[in-house]
């Protein structure tokens, strides 16, 4: 469990990083908890790691209107102890420490999780679920890729040669009754998700549902948001029958992922009952029923 | 490559390949071997280091990343040679290990979890040691040993100090 050999570059700026990126089998390297594991089963052999860890200026998070933008190398734990996303992204706040564990989060970069598209992962399930964006520099210019056409496919994502992910703005929304859901189901904590759930939703003061969204993971190639959906259900009290009824549709029709760990049919009843707690979590929260 | 390190309070120069990981290099160049090294995948931490007073995995850093950063191994923890920190004679007491191949990392992770947490719940312990395993005692004295060490460390009178160095 020996990483291949390879030559390692630490540039100071982001135009250094993507000059270094733009040079071929080059890797960037941030907290690197799912890149090493890779390099130590030699299921990849990059020639050259990209450290883009102490590159002044990209890690933080920060409140830009009506959205938080946090930096690509923030690392995970500091977005887990942050007040700022508490409260102002709570379904991100709420799906953190579902992410690794916490020797992993103290390294593991926020960024890093979006790059990488692993299926299961919960960053970039919310960024999808919240309508967020990833902001990508290619060295001349810095370019926004919403997160739903950014993540492609298992591991897979828009991200050009020579381009780095620089950070994640994610949507605030200003409503003042809100609640947020987030659910998953692993063989143990910590462990890979076989489906996940990502809800967010606002209330009027009569408690009709004025905004609503949806996302799935893990049991689908990519997070996806369920936006038929979240528009049946807007207008709706949320009751415990529309959340179902409207939850079944939309399980019914998404495309599910095939792999040795768990069954196309269990991934998506799992995904339903996730999606159902998900939703029915972020309406009990905006009601101010405890969760 | 060179790469200055800060491990225990010393500083030591050590010339690594890029792809050498902080547990190897702390182990073969350096010689702390009280880290241990399992699955090198990052699964079952027992190379659990401090950085900067906080547990990782030491197999899924690379030496070459680990310049700059305090780094406290489990040979830091003991007050003195021959002697015990309270949360090593807590797990002694308890008989929180048997093989003892996962204890550094468990003691580790234990001191930075009473460092910030002094008062633990149950569930604060299972959950901090949920990164850690043990295929010997089935954790149940190890979190024992946790809970005794946090008692006890509330009733001393030592600093509360886990990474050497830095203000109690």
């Amino acid at each position: 469990m020996k990483p291949a050999p390879f030559d390692y570059v630490r540039p100071a700026s982001i135009d250094e990083a993507c000059a270094a990126l733009a040079v071929e089998e080059s890797v960037v390297i941030a907290g690197g908890q799912t890149l090493i594991p890779i390099l130590a089963m030699r299921l990849a052999r990059p020639a050259r790691l990209v450290d883009i860890a102490r590159i002044p200026g990209l890690a933080g998070i920060r409140e830009e209107g009506d959205a938080v933008v946090i930096g690509a190398t923030t690392r995970q734990v500091e977005a887990e102890r942050s007040a700022v996303i508490a409260a102002r992204v709570p379904l991100l706040a709420r799906a953190l420490p579902f992410v690794g564990h916490a020797p992993t989060r103290n390294r593991g970069t926020l960024g890093g999780s979006v790059a990488n598209a692993d299926p299961a992962a919960e960053i970039p399930l919310v960024l999808v679920t919240l309508g967020g964006v990833v902001v990508v520099h290619d060295g001349r210019t810095t370019q926004e890729i919403a997160a739903q056409e950014f993540v492609l496919g298992p591991m897979m994502t828009a991200l050009a040669t020579g381009a780095l992910v620089v950070g994640l703005r994610f949507p605030v929304w200003p409503d003042r009754r809100i609640g947020v859901g987030f659910h998953e189901v692993s063989t143990r904590a910590s462990d890979f998700a076989f489906a996940a759930a990502a809800a967010q939703i606002a209330l009027d003061a009569s408690g009709r549902c004025t905004k609503c969204t949806i996302g799935i993971g893990a049991a689908t190639p990519r997070p996806v948001r369920r936006d038929a959906l979240a528009t049946k259900l807007i207008g709706s009290t949320l009751d415990d029958t529309d959340i179902r009824a409207g939850v079944a549709d939309a399980v019914a029709e998404l495309e599910i992922m095939v792999d040795s760990h768990a069954s196309p049919d269990y991934r998506r009843r799992a995904a339903k009952a996730l999606a159902v707690r998900a939703l029915t979590d972020a309406r009990d929260a905006a009601r101010g029923v405890p969760v | 490559m060179k790469v200055e390190l800060n491990v225990n309070n010393a500083r030591a120069s050590v010339e690594v390949e890029p792809r050498t990981t902080l547990v190897d290099c702390l182990r073969d160049n350096l010689g702390l071997t009280g880290t241990h090294t399992g699955c090198e995948h990052g699964i079952c931490g027992a190379c659990t280091v401090l950085l900067e007073g906080e547990p990782v995995r030491a197999c899924l850093m690379l030496a070459v990343q680990a310049d700059g950063y305090a780094i406290t191994t489990i040979e830091a923890v003991a007050p003195a040679p021959g002697e015990l920190s309270i949360v090593q004679d807590a797990f002694c007491e308890t008989h929180g290990l048997q093989c003892g191949f996962c204890t550094p990392g468990m003691v580790l992770t234990a001191e930075a979890l009473l460092r910030r947490i002094p008062d633990p719940t149950r569930a604060d312990i299972v959950s901090a040691i949920s990164a850690n395993i043990c295929r010997c005692t089935g954790y149940g004295q190890i979190v024992e040993a946790i809970a005794l060490a946090a008692k006890r460390l509330a009733g001393s009178n030592l600093p509360r100090q886990v990474v050497p160095g830095e203000p109690a």
